[in-house]
């Protein structure tokens, strides 16, 4: 199980939002693929899968805001 | 200094650009170049970003069509905002893995380039907090709205020099909210050519990023 987390995007910014999710629960994803695309003002940006696996969870959907350092989504090597 | 490659394409079609920017991207992320600046102008195109709502487009979509505005929902940040001829695009498709990998960051520099560049021909700009962009007496002469993949940026900063093209924005409600928009003619008060200030630009360009760090102007300190 590892834990998809928004990480620290640079000075000042404390959240962004979810714009979309490249896959869905229970879909396989590699290593490096574009998994979520999360957009802060003037800014738009995609984090990558940090591991191969099953995203077997998504908590926070697109529309939603996510503070840096929350947990949005889980993926399950095994 | 971090080198970059320049493309100076005139002027051309939105999507053709969008479409090179992506290219210019993956050959970026593949280190076949350190990074990348693309200057040009636009045909009339009204651009949506990821936040953007369709009701900010104050014309019909006959209207539009009658007009030759294209318009396009794309991947960049921001609301909503409208290029033509008379505008400077400036796209740096930028590997922040070598310069610094903060968003808050980047925007900054973007907004230093123009403020700095204005700055030499004597005009007084400013940043406004929580509202990205370059802005002269309250009102906006240069936008912002940028895309990151892999910390590499594309889409980047238009920059109004042309004082004909302002007429253009009165279709939009820029980044959905009602702002004034002015361009660099307007307030020198004399004819600008904007292929004319793309080396200082540039130049400017290379400056700024030469430096990890900018001196923020008082309106953004907190």
């Amino acid at each position: 199980m590892v834990k998809v987390i928004l990480p620290e995007l640079g000075e000042g910014i404390e959240k962004a939002m979810v714009s979309y999710w490249y896959f869905k629960e229970g879909e396989k994803v590699n290593a490096k693929d574009d998994l979520v695309e999360l957009t802060t003002d003037k800014a738009t940006f995609n984090l990558p899968s940090p591991c191969s696996g099953i995203l077997s969870e998504i908590f926070f959907r697109e529309g939603d805001s996510v503070n840096i350092g929350e947990i949005l989504g889980i993926i399950d090597e095994s | 200094m971090m080198p970059f490659k320049i493309f100076n394409l005139g002027l051309v079609d939105f999507k053709k650009v969008w479409g090179f920017q992506k290219e210019i991207f993956l050959a970026v992320k593949n280190r076949e170049l350190p990074s990348a600046l693309i200057l040009c102008q636009h045909y009339p195109v009204i651009t949506l970003g990821r936040s953007a709502d369709k009701k900010n487009i104050l014309l019909s979509e006959a209207e539009l069509r009658n007009r030759g505005i294209q318009t396009y929902k794309i991947e960049r940040g921001g609301d909503i905002t409208y290029h033509g001829p008379g505008q400077l695009m400036v796209y740096p498709i930028f590997n922040l893995n070598l310069f610094k990998k903060d968003i808050h960051w980047f925007l900054r520099q973007l907004e230093e380039v123009v403020i700095d560049y204005l700055s030499d021909l004597g005009v007084k700009s400013e940043r406004r907090f929580g509202l990205t962009g370059v802005w002269i007496n309250g009102r906006k002469i240069a936008s912002i709205g940028i895309a990151i993949k892999n910390w590499i940026s594309f889409h980047g900063l238009s920059l109004n020099i042309k004082r004909d093209d302002l007429l253009n924005f009165n279709h939009i409600r820029p980044c959905g909210m009602d702002i004034e928009m002015t361009a660099l003619e307007e307030i020198i008060g004399r004819d600008i050519e904007v292929e004319g200030i793309k080396e200082d630009l540039i130049h400017k360009m290379r400056d700024i990023f030469s430096y990890p760090q900018v001196t923020l102007s008082c309106s953004e300190r907190r």
